[in-house]
């Protein structure tokens, strides 16, 4: 049995035989996914026609807003094109998005793991990003045919490659194993990184597409006898509240990996 | 203490189906701790009804399946598992004796041992746990076994399965 274990943890031999067997896992979540579907159906069928009008108006507000705001990215979005051509940049690619729902969390208190609907049937692939509407949430780690396994970015075994907003200052974002906390490595102690600042992911390690916020710093500790700070930030993405995640479909790593010329990427789960 | 019927196997099938479906069931993150080890109570009770019956190698399947389930490494709850329910086998005929909050505080010691292999793995894949929490599910499983206890008994009393 201890054999086993070490096998299991130190080498990839089991992950096919996992691979295989975890269909027969899946009938377990879908059970526990019952409630969850009844109370949704529930919440669809009995609904007052006057909270569905106040939605509605709502909705309509929000839209005009969004509308609004819709146009003056398309005129950024043309002059940001202009300026890449000046600088003989490669354009931005538009990434393509899969919505997805939470079904279920992984019940090992220790790891920070949630279940998605979504599979190799709609061609999740492993390592693909996956964000809600506030932020970069995590990865997947494992695909199965209809359930894959979210990594999140707040896992002691998670690193994300991050970059100041503000000014560009690169670091890395480890999980800490609390819910609302990162931490940032090797930050050197004169870098310029304040509390408040919006770290967002800087695309180095060709995993995480560029310029997603990921986190905010919440707390910068400079102590002149260590040679690095010690900075706390908190993950946008609500990482135990959101039931909708979107997974992105990065077009230039997928052209990467069919060349067979996809670089080792910095950030591996264990 | 083996059972005759056929339908005997059929009801503890499904109820480590039922432990397995708890195991699983999605908790808010902070809560996870809390979450009583409900396989392993079920196999705590079946064992004092059948010591001679549930074979350490059908329970060392049932860990490995956990483990499949919980997507942690293999072996991890099937270790914990055996150990605990040879600690059973050697001991069913003086628990059994006991009043029924002298066999929560057992479990209380069975789950806490359990949790040990399983932290030991866990801190091996880069998670290390630091202070008393890994307590948390022995504290709830021994809350809960009165409960489960009269539960089974009276399913198994129902199925007629003694």
């Amino acid at each position: 049995m201890m054999v086993l274990i070490l096998i299991g943890i130190y080498t990839p031999w089991l992950k096919d035989t996992r691979q295989k067997l975890n269909f027969l896992t899946t009938p377990f979540y879908q059970v526990t996914d019952i409630p969850r579907r009844i109370g949704e159906w529930g919440n669809s069928v009995f609904t007052s026609e006057k909270d569905l009008r106040a939605e509605n108006e709502r909705l309509k507000i929000e839209v005009l807003i969004y509308q609004r705001k819709q146009q003056q990215m398309a005129a950024l979005a043309a002059e940001n094109v202009r300026l890449r051509q000046l600088l003989n940049g490669k354009d931005m690619l538009q990434d393509k998005v899969l919505i997805a729902e939470l079904i279920g969390v992984s019940p090992n208190p220790l790891s920070h793991i949630v279940m998605i609907n979504r599979g190799s049937r709609e061609g999740v692939y492993e390592g693909q990003p996956v964000l809600d509407a506030f932020g970069l949430m995590g990865q997947v780690v494992e695909v199965d045919e209809e359930i894959s396994r979210v990594l999140l970015i707040s896992d002691s075994t998670h690193a994300i490659p991050v970059q100041v907003n503000r000014n560009g200052v690169r670091a890395i974002a480890e999980g800490t194993g609390d819910l609302n906390r990162l931490s940032l490595r090797h930050v050197s102690i004169n870098a310029d990184i304040r509390e408040g600042d919006v770290l967002v992911s800087s695309g180095l390690g060709d995993r995480f597409p560029v310029g997603y916020p990921v986190a905010e710093v919440e707390q910068v500790v400079r102590n002149s006898g260590q040679a690095f700070a010690r900075v706390i930030a908190r993950p946008m993405a609500r990482l135990d509240r959101s039931r909708h995640v979107l997974l992105v479909f990065d077009t230039h790593n997928q052209a990467n990996s069919e060349q067979g010329a996809s670089p080792a990427p910095a950030v591996r789960p264990e | 203490m083996i059972p005759h019927h056929w339908n005997s196997y059929l009801v503890i099938l499904a109820s480590f189906a039922v432990a397995f479906v708890l195991a699983v069931y999605p908790l808010p993150m902070e809560w996870r701790w809390w979450r009583p080890e409900f396989v392993l109570l079920v196999a705590i009770f079946w064992i004092s009804v059948f010591p001679l019956t549930i074979s350490l190698f059908f329970l060392c399947f049932l860990g490995l399946f956990q483990d499949l389930l919980e997507g942690v490494p293999f072996g991890q709850h099937s270790l914990s598992l055996v150990i605990v329910s040879y600690i059973c086998i050697l001991s069913y005929q003086r628990v059994r004796n006991f009043a029924l909050w002298k066999e929560s505080c057992w479990v209380f010691v069975l789950v806490g041992l359990a949790q040990l292999p399983d932290n030991w793995v866990q801190s091996m894949t880069g998670r290390p746990l630091a202070g008393l929490l890994f307590l948390a599910p022995a504290f709830s499983s021994a809350l809960i076994w009165p409960l489960l206890r009269m539960l089974l008994d009276r399913i198994s009393r129902h199925y007629r399965i003694t």
